[in-house]
């Protein structure tokens, strides 16, 4: 039965562009305070365009209707429990919204003086401290803008280390279980990839790596607990292994909200980590973006960071460019403020013992979830879960039902879907994350819309195949779109003559 | 199902041999195995390609297969119909949808490859490994 | 919930790991804070900035009014606490508009495919450069040293283990534009990419065409990069480039002391295969309804992983959204008319001071300041509370005495004016 959501009128609403009528405005400038200046003289009659063709022409209340209408077709944390895998989908609070938005904060410039941005400088400062404290790491860069941009940041640093010793070193060693992005990172910092295998616990094989370390490992790439949602109870064995041959421990920390307060990956051998802000500390992923990805080093790597750094004169607070091993800048500027900002009120709402429970609480929610689904899908292993469990469609797949099908009809149960087909080690992957915002209550309409669809399976395979059936759209045509791709409006007149 | 006058590789492509030219395609199996084909990349006319090695990619919406060359040689004709109708290799890949047309530089390369038979109890294993 | 799990206490959920990774205390962070002290401790690190100062600032982040309606649109929970539109049934809302956005990038640039957006414009530039080395099978990035220059020091971070060299071309020391000169030099049959900018990191208006010849004439990419988005509401878009890069910051983005923005590339057709970032296509749905997804997808790093077009993740959707809501409530008209008044700002307040160059600048101008150092000159300024220009020298050590200064529509004329009066003295 499904509990969570009945059907309700949603609004139709076409593009922009085919509400656009000449000469309609949904803005008031105000009048001009000096000489309008005629922009073909001062540009050049070949330098200026005529007009925008195409470009929107609606009325505020047509905007606004418009924005609001296209809203109501999406799912959001705010409307309930989304439990993809990986991602950390936990509640964006709104004080957080608030506090970026404070006019000395968000409209300062990035170039105005140090003297007038102490404030802006300080906020940083603390974050930096804050987050060093957290990962147990000696010192943090804020700049990198998401979560792969700090991967590209922290192994170009090890390169820059081991350069600065001697040999760069060729190659990086990454799990089959780790992100997409990681292997990608390598690529773009100079890096071959070697994959390592599984064990038949989800976990990094000790002697099969202690085989592959050599002395053209530059570092290992590591997630912990790794996407299966698994600790790497061997963590200081890895680190070992690859500190033995100078090689160093890099950790993708997307999975972070399993372990702040608990553990921290410096004191189990870890070198370097990005943080994801919009993961474990609650900056909204806004649909996609954007995200932030502070770095975390240990004392050696800390010369070679990204510049410019936050530096300490007197009372004051400044921007050190005095940095001759750094790597150079990742982006312009001093990274995404606005995010910094907003993660800093998650962490002092909660204070240090709140992180901690937060931490439990999520962990709580995965194993709850864990338990009860357990005996209706199958569990492809048996090691203790952290803050995400992973199931497979194997009992399904029998029935012709796979993982995404199962996705697409917890979408008419009321809920987004959890990660579907990843990891890739596990075949029919189902990824579940909670997080700590979920309440019993809301967990147990999910557990049960899984109990439910696994009935369905059995009993009338067809209605899972088909879903959704209650969403205003149905099953999206993906191949067509990849086949004849078509990524952007055209007019009618325009679009009908280029398939002629 | 698998044609006679093919041979085939057990990275799932196949090769029909006309005097010095070879005709190259993907198997039905390996169609099957990747689901919609959305898109075709195929090196260009005059490309020399060695047998074993990478000769393109084959794209379905969540997944890219790379293609092995079969044979030795260079590239003379491209199947350029593919580049607008991707989906012809899920309906024929035995034959409209064939790749591309190669002038063989080591004929006798093709002996190395399967006989249909042959390929047809490679892939049975395969499916019955699943 | 723990008798279902089978554990006596949350701390059994952690057993299993070994002791020695645990840590044994309490965070060193201070205990949890209410709403209102946490609203307190932030509105007293804003009043610790610049408040209530004019600013004159640009290079690359500029001071915009941003319609009230933005921050309506984008505080919605369903726009603000959704994740990457990867379940399509119930994405829409953000698919829609991520190929609304797409759409009008292609309108504002004369580009022909555009993606759903980069982390901003500095690090769309490298991204552009390494799309050129896909396109044209070569390696070397030729660089004018009117872009933005630190732009210039992210593509450096990105080269240098890419097998990607980079130089850089000059600029007319008079008119303060491309050397073309220059660039026909440097050119060869090795270069994938020409990164120009325009307008300029001096706010001059580049001959786009002219070096779209040279690049072409060598087999080699045009990449045109843009830091002032508003400028293209007034300027022939960049047709002959072959990529743009730019920057939406002036789309109703707030500073934010640099971030986060918003980068976009945009190119041709036929090079769509080769753009880094995700993509919304349009498609229908199984009962016919027009639908849209993500698509092209086997460009990116989950799928692809080593091979990957970049290791690109994230866009920056709701910034794209806020450049999307702004580009609508501006529309056609709009946006014309905001870039004429900066236009006529900028050219007001250049009217009255020394500039360092003749060429045709829109809303930022670099001025000499003789006699005086700019650091002097902007202290000064800062006592009439009002934060001056970007001292050149530290991005170009020729340029000593001479500082970059903006005026958007935001700059009040009794504001302008006593600028120049400073200035003057």
């Amino acid at each position: 039965m499904i509990r969570k959501v009945r059907q309700h009128i949603n609004q139709n609403e076409p593009l922009v562009f085919e509400n656009s009528s000449p000469g309609k405005r949904g803005y008031q400038l105000p009048p001009l305070d000096v000489p309008a200046v005629d922009a073909a003289s001062a540009l050049g009659a070949k330098n200026t365009r005529e007009q925008i063709e195409g470009f929107p022409e609606v009325s505020e209340v047509e905007a606004i209707r418009h924005f609001t209408r296209l809203s109501t077709h999406n799912y959001a944390i705010d409307l309930g429990l989304y439990p993809l895998g990986s991602c950390t989908m936990k509640y964006n609070p709104r004080v957080n919204e608030q506090v970026a938005r404070i006019d000395g904060l968000a409209w300062g410039h990035p170039y105005q003086p140090e003297s007038l941005s102490q404030g802006i400088l300080e906020v940083m400062g603390t974050l930096e401290r804050i987050l060093a404290e957290i990962t147990g790491m000696d010192a943090v860069t804020l700049q990198p803008a998401a979560g792969a941009h700090g991967e590209f940041t922290g192994i170009l640093l090890i390169r820059a280390l081991l350069e600065s010793r001697g040999n760069p070193r060729k190659k990086l060693l990454i799990p089959d279980s780790a992100h997409g992005t990681n292997p990608a990172t390598a690529i773009t910092a100079g890096y071959a990839v070697e994959n390592i295998k599984s064990n038949d616990r989800g976990m990094v094989d000790i002697e099969q790596l202690a085989r592959l370390v050599d002395e053209d490992v530059a570092a290992l790439m590591i997630t912990n607990p790794n996407t299966l949602g698994v600790f790497e109870e061997n963590i200081n064995r890895i680190a070992e292994i690859l500190h033995a041959k100078g090689a160093m421990v890099y950790m993708d920390g997307a999975n972070m909200n399993a372990l702040v307060g608990i553990a921290r990956p410096g004191d189990f051998g870890v070198d370097v980590m990005h943080l994801n802000l919009h993961k474990t500390f609650s900056t909204p992923h806004g649909g996609g973006g954007p995200g932030s990805g502070p770095v975390a080093v240990k004392k050696a790597l800390e010369p070679f960071l990204p510049t410019p750094r936050l530096a300490r004169a007197g009372d004051q607070w400044k921007w050190n460019y005095d940095l001759p091993q750094s790597i150079g800048r990742v982006r312009a500027f001093y990274g995404n403020i606005g995010m910094h900002i907003r993660a800093l009120a998650y962490i002092m709402a909660h204070g240090g013992a709140g992180l901690r429970n937060a931490t439990m609480d999520a962990v709580l929610n995965a194993n709850y979830i864990r338990t009860l689904v357990a005996p209706y899908y199958d569990l492809p292993l048996n090691a203790p879960s952290m803050h995400e469990c992973v199931f497979s469609d194997q009992r399904q797949a029998k029935r012709g039902v796979r993982t995404g099908d199962i996705a697409k009809r917890l979408i008419d149960y009321g809920f987004h879907p959890y990660t579907v087909s990843f990891p890739m080690i596990v075949h029919g992957a189902m990824m579940i994350e909670p997080t700590e915002t979920e309440s019993k209550a809301e967990l147990d309409l999910f557990v049960d819309a899984l109990i439910s669809i696994a009935k369905e399976v059995e009993d009338d395979p067809e209605l899972v195949l088909k879903a959704p059936h209650n969403t205003r759209t149905s099953r999206v045509d993906e191949v067509t779109a990849a086949r004849r791709p078509i990524v952007r409006w055209k007019p009618r007149s325009v679009a009908s003559q280029a398939a002629d | 199902m698998y044609p006679a006058n093919f041979r085939y590789t057990k990275e799932h492509e196949w090769v029909r041999v006309e005097g010095d030219t070879g005709v190259v395609g993907i198997t039905d199996h390996a169609q099957k195995e990747l689901g919609d084909i959305v898109y075709v990349d195929l090196p260009k006319v005059g490309t020399r390609i060695e047998q074993g090695k990478t000769l393109g990619s084959v794209e379905s919406v969540k997944a890219v297969s790379d293609i092995y060359a079969p044979v030795s040689g260079e590239i003379i004709e491209v199947n350029d119909a593919l580049a607008t109708a991707p989906e012809k290799l899920n309906e024929d890949p035995h034959g409209a949808a064939w790749l591309v047309k190669i002038k063989l530089s080591a004929p006798e390369e093709t002996k190395q490859l399967l006989s249909a038979g042959d390929y047809q109890s490679y892939v049975g294993a395969e499916e019955a490994g699943h | 919930m723990l008798s279902a799990i089978g554990v006596k206490s949350l701390e059994d959920l952690f057993s299993h790991l070994p002791p020695e990774v645990r840590l044994g205390r309490p965070l060193d962070v201070a205990p949890g804070k209410s709403e209102y002290e946490i609203v307190d401790y932030f509105r007293a690190r804003g009043d610790e900035n610049a408040n209530g100062y004019a600013s004159f600032l640009g290079a690359g982040v500029y001071h915009h009014y941003r319609p009230v309606l933005v921050d309506t649109v984008v505080s919605r929970g369903e726009f603000l606490t959704s994740y990457t539109p990867y379940q399509a049934e119930i994405a829409q809302g953000t698919l829609t508009t991520i190929f609304e956005f797409q759409t009008m990038i292609c309108q504002l640039t004369g580009m022909e495919v555009a993606n759903a957006s980069m982390y901003d414009g500095s690090t769309a530039v490298p991204e552009a450069a390494m799309m050129a080395m896909r396109v044209t099978g070569r390696d070397r990035i030729l660089v004018s040293r009117t872009v933005h220059p630190e732009y210039r020091e992210v593509l450096a971070t990105y080269a240098q283990h890419q097998g990607m060299p980079v130089a850089e071309f000059g600029y007319q020391r008079d008119a303060g534009s491309l050397d073309m000169a220059d660039l026909e030099k440097q050119i060869d049959g090795e270069t994938a990419a020409v990164i120009i900018q325009s307008p300029n990191f001096f706010g001059i208006v580049e001959d786009v065409r002219r070096a779209a010849e040279i690049a072409h004439s060598h087999g080699a990419l045009l990449v045109v990069v843009f830091a002032e988005a508003v400028s293209l509401g007034l300027l022939e878009p960049p047709r002959d480039a072959d990529i743009v890069a730019g920057e939406l910051q002036s789309f109703a983005i707030s500073p934010s002391y640099g971030g986060p923005f918003a980068g976009i590339i945009a190119t041709k057709e036929k090079f769509m295969r080769q753009m880094p970032g995700r993509i919304v296509g349009e498609t229908k749905d199984s009962r016919g309804n027009r639908a849209f997804c993500l698509t092209l997808a086997t460009r990116e790093q989950h799928i692809r992983r080593e091979k990957a077009t970049s290791n690109i993740c994230t866009n920056q959707a709701l910034i794209a959204l806020m450049a999307t809501v702004f580009m609508t409530v501006y529309g056609k008209e709009g946006l014309r008319e905001l870039a004429e008044q900066n236009l006529s700002k900028a050219h007001y307040l250049a009217s009255q001071l020394p500039l360092r160059f003749s060429g045709p600048f829109f809303n930022e101008f670099v001025a000499t300041t003789n006699g005086r150092s700019p650091e002097q000159v902007n202290q000064a300024l800062l006592d009439q509370k009002i934060i001056g220009g970007l001292p050149l020298k530290r991005f170009y050590p020729e340029l000593d005495n001479s500082m970059l200064l903006c005026a958007t529509e935001t700059s009040k004329r009794e504001k302008l004016d006593a600028m120049a009066e400073v200035f003057g003295r």
